[in-house]
């Protein structure tokens, strides 16, 4: 809830550029007022009031200190008068200047202060956060404020509305004072926060709603009447805002699934659905498509320092390194090993387990049985908040790549020679290289292309996930039912798949959790293949076996 | 030519059972001093191989004879296992502990009182029907709508795995009561006799070679009924099995189903030998294990599987103790190895040199003549 509140506040304060209202004064400003208010100089009233308007953390500590005994005035030099100090955990130092004092503390008495000042200052503290120049903790502290409903901060809050510019921290601010009024105001400003909350969707004002017109519930009168029917609608208005935050929300993470799907699943797709080449190590190219990145990471911090300008960039430099790392191993793997089991998939999939198990124990003894740490760029952390639901830059990144990684596969099978090759092959190998086409190397080079591709979602995992040596392992099972699902052979279907089993996967978690949910889908896609069991789009072909 | 074939086999496999069922346990009763003695351990340890004999054998009835390829046979060995475990947990009494006499797993958890779909366990009866049962019902279930929708080869691998994944995800939940993680392990007896006597798990290894023996008859009659052969036909042409007039699926329905009972009754004498079951024993990954065994001993033969599960088990424990971190890899490698270049196995080896030599003697002769004309 915090979180979501702050988030809109950051974004605002960015995009205004606006100067915090405290930063102009400088921290001497506060040191004086709090020398002027120990020593008694200068009206006590006028000192308080001009304490309120800074939002300095010194005051607390002050104020704090004050109260233990751990401010002195010591008798200084005849034209500044009596300095007061400052007892801190390191020494004694002068409140003015923040500096040591370079005296004896031995001279100086301890100075107390009044019980009816005491209570003033302990409510400045209590409001500080409300005059921070961070926008991000004044809306924090106004919502806290407001939560309480307490009436003394009422007036404080209201008081400093005013002062607010930005509008996420003006709109944390009304909010707050129209919480607070639910318990504070007369009847009519009951009656006209609960009407303002409901206006404004106000997700945190909804249990105070609730409340009051519980306690409203048996009071007779017109007002009482008025005011339940008000919280009624605005509850209403607030759940069904809630009810679209939770849909989009849920969509967005189901979009962002479903990439992670389509972008694990698409080399498989290639290898699998359109070369017939059952590939278990193909988790295992993800896996290395990820060291990869964590290698170029390391490489990078070696040579630029880890935090550096030129460091923020390797991940751009990791991601070709990735595609092509991931594409060379799967070209060896296709010379070596499967070239010789076109005929007999059922034993390409015993092989590939086999290199599957060989290359996650080489990574192992390489880099160590726990996962290694990759670093996310400074761009791809974080996020923002889009009309209630949190986005955060990896996954939007995510979904664009995913696009990007359809286009491409689209362009190179559909626009290029190669593509068209890749196609003729495996329409009909046979029939292609009585044609003249070098099916061998077309061979070699999709299955590249579907290791590389793999490799490529290595590399973007390791922005989402952990990085281990059996990392790819998680995900087999799911890109081989993304593949199944979408009709073998058919990338189209393979992208229409991931994310429908994305959406699925993210509507079912939040009622049966994740486990259950994981479960519940695989058993949908055994009902599903019983209705189309050629998937989604099954390859139409008149040969009896396919 | 054929019948002293047969008969040839028939010797071999009453000296292997002579040797299993008699001469081994009989060793073990020796004093400990003695040269011969067999100790119980390492009984203990051939009776694991002699279950995973069995779950090859099932798994061979399926992929070497039929043609589908199972990669959760290793789910059926694993709910055999847990039906007995079952029966094991709730003879164990009260623990302790918490002195209740639920499984300690529940007192953990805080259950009030045994769930109900526990309450017939303590009857060893009804423990040793549902290994058959469990295994066999949702292999039925599954193999219905599989082989109902003609899912066939790659994808009724895939889909096998699909489900085994699905059922490890669910053993491993702390709330679907089979104790999560942890599974069920400090069994104390079976059918009142103490699980750490030497007797007892003598006769649990005698009745493992027994379901041993048991099940190479079974699969060796079938294979010569009328059955076997549709069986193989089906492996190695469904659709003119089809056109001929059968319903393959009902064929491929039995098949799945008897072969998930026999992992199941596997699973079952495995579980009070070694002591423990959990759902580590569901990962995909030992699914595949056991088609490695099939493969290295040859799938499709009867002898094979038997011979691959256990040289590839021996393999196994000598290379974890010597060479632990090299086990993957040379597993690996023996698997890429094996499809490669013993499609046929170890109990092919044979052929494929006979066939060398004889391609390399007829090489040789071609080059006499050349030389003499």
């Amino acid at each position: 809830m915090r979180l979501l509140a702050i988030l809109p506040l950051l974004l605002a304060a960015l995009l205004a550029q606006e100067a915090p209202p405290a930063e102009a004064t400088d921290g001497r400003e506060v040191r004086e007022v709090l020398s002027d208010l120990v020593l008694g100089k200068g009206g006590e009233e006028a000192n308080l009031a001009r304490l309120g308007e800074f939002g300095d953390p010194l005051i607390e500590e002050v104020v704090a200190a004050w109260r233990i005994g751990g401010v002195l005035v010591a008798p200084g030099a005849p034209p500044d008068g009596e300095i007061v100090l400052l007892k801190r955990d390191g020494g004694v130092v002068e409140l003015l200047s923040g500096q040591p004092y370079a005296g004896s503390p031995g001279e100086a008495k301890v100075n107390r202060a009044g019980r009816s000042l005491r209570r003033k200052l302990s409510r400045i503290v209590d409001v500080l956060e409300l005059a921070s120049p961070d926008p991000g903790f004044r809306a924090d502290a106004a919502m806290k404020l407001g939560s309480g409903q307490n009436p003394d901060f009422l007036a404080e809050l209201q008081a400093r509305l005013p002062k607010q510019k930005q509008a996420g921290v003006r709109r944390a601010f009304e909010e707050a004072i129209n919480i607070s009024l639910l318990a504070n105001g007369t009847e009519m400003q009951k009656l006209a926060a609960v009407e303002w909350l409901g206006d404004h969707d106000s997700v945190a004002g909804r249990d105070f709603i609730r409340k009051l017109r519980d306690n409203l519930e048996d009071e007779a009168g017109d007002e009482a009447a008025m005011i339940r029917k008000a919280a009624d609608e605005a509850l209403d208005k607030i759940a069904s805002y809630e009810k679209a935050v939770e849909i989009k929300g849920t969509l967005f993470r189901g979009l962002s699934t479903g990439s992670v799907l389509l972008v694990v699943s698409y080399g498989l797709a290639i290898t699998f659905g359109l070369m017939g080449v059952i590939n278990m190590a193909h988790g295992e190219f993800i896996a290395i498509g990820a060291y990869t990145v964590y290698v170029v990471q390391n490489i990078f911090a070696a040579q630029f320092g880890a935090g550096s300008d030129g460091f923020e960039n390797y991940f751009l430099v990791s991601l070709p390194c990735a595609f092509l790392v991931a594409a060379l191993f799967g070209v060896l793997l296709e010379r070596g090993v499967i070239r010789f089991l076109y005929k007999r998939p059922l034993e390409s999939l015993l092989a590939t387990w086999g290199i599957s198990m060989i290359i996650q124990q080489l990574l192992r003894l390489q880099f160590g049985a726990a996962n290694v740490q990759v670093a996310s760029p400074e761009w791809l952390s974080g996020g923002f908040e889009f009309s209630g639901v949190s986005i955060t830059y990896n996954r939007l990144f995510l979904i664009v790549f995913a696009g990007v990684v359809i286009l491409m596969t689209w362009l190179l099978l559909r626009r290029t020679p190669l593509g068209l090759q890749i196609r003729a092959t495996m329409q009909n190998r046979a029939m292609a290289s009585s044609l003249g086409i070098a099916s061998n190397r077309v061979n070699m080079l999709t299955f590249g292309f579907g290791s590389g591709l793999a490799g490529l979602a290595g590399a973007f995992l390791s922005q989402i996930g952990n990085v281990g040596p059996s990392m790819g392992q998680a995900y087999i099972v799911d890109s081989f039912m993304v593949v199944v699902i979408g009709g073998v052979g058919n990338l189209l279907g393979a992208a229409l798949s991931s994310l429908g089993i994305g959406m699925v996967d993210q509507s079912l978690q939040p009622v049966l959790g994740p486990v259950m949910g994981k479960i519940c889908v695989l058993i949908a896609i055994i009902l599903f293949l019983q209705w189309r069991p050629g998937g989604l789009f099954p390859s139409r072909s008149r040969s009896l076996d396919d | 030519m054929n019948f002293s074939k047969d008969r040839i086999e028939w010797i071999i496999v009453a000296l292997v059972s002579l040797v299993v069922l008699v001469l081994l346990p009989a060793l073990n009763l020796l004093s400990p001093g003695s040269a011969l003695h067999v100790s119980t351990f390492q009984l203990g340890v051939w009776g694991k191989y002699l279950c995973f004999a069995v779950l090859a054998m099932s798994l061979n009835l399926l992929w070497g004879y039929t043609g589908l390829l199972c990669l959760g046979q290793n789910l059926f060995f694993a709910l055999g296992g847990y039906a007995l475990g079952m029966y094991l947990m709730l003879m164990i009494g009260p623990d302790p502990v918490y002195n209740s006499p639920l499984p300690d797993f529940m007192d953990f958890l805080g259950y009030p009182e045994l769930p109900p779909h526990w309450k017939p366990f303590d009857s060893f009866a009804f423990a040793a029907l549902a290994v058959l049962w469990v295994p066999g019902l949702l292999a039925f279930i599954f193999g219905f709508l599989a082989f109902r929708a003609r899912i066939k080869g790659v994808y009724f691998a895939i889909l096998t795995q699909a489900l085994t994944y699905a059922a490890a995800l669910l053993f491993f939940r702390n709330d679907f009561t089979f104790g999560g993680n942890n599974g069920f392990t400090d069994f104390k007896t079976i059918l009142g006799a103490d699980l750490r006597e030497p007797a007892t798990l003598r006769w649990l290894f005698v009745a493992s070679g027994i379901l041993t023996l048991a099940t190479y008859c079974l699969i060796s009659w079938l294979l010569r009924t009328k059955f076997g052969k549709v069986q193989q036909a089906i492996r190695d042409s469904e659709n003119r099995v089809r056109f001929s007039g059968y319903s393959t699926t009902s064929f491929k329905l039995f098949i799945f189903t008897l072969s998930a009972v026999l992992a199941g009754m596997a699973g079952a004498l495995y579980v009070p030998q070694v002591g423990i079951i959990n759902p580590s024993e569901m990962v995909a990954a030992k699914g595949l294990d056991v088609v490695v065994w099939v493969a290295v001993g040859g799938r499709g033969s009867k002898f094979g599987p038997i011979i691959g599960a256990i040289a590839v088990n021996l393999l196994k424990s000598y290379t974890t103790r010597h060479f632990p971190e090299s086990w993957l890899i040379i597993s690996g490698g023996l698997f890429v190895f094996v499809v490669l270049f013993m499609p046929k196995g170890i109990v092919g080896l044979p052929g494929q040199f006979r066939g060398l030599k004889a391609k390399w003697d007829a090489r040789r002769a071609s080059r006499t003549a050349e030389a003499t004309a």
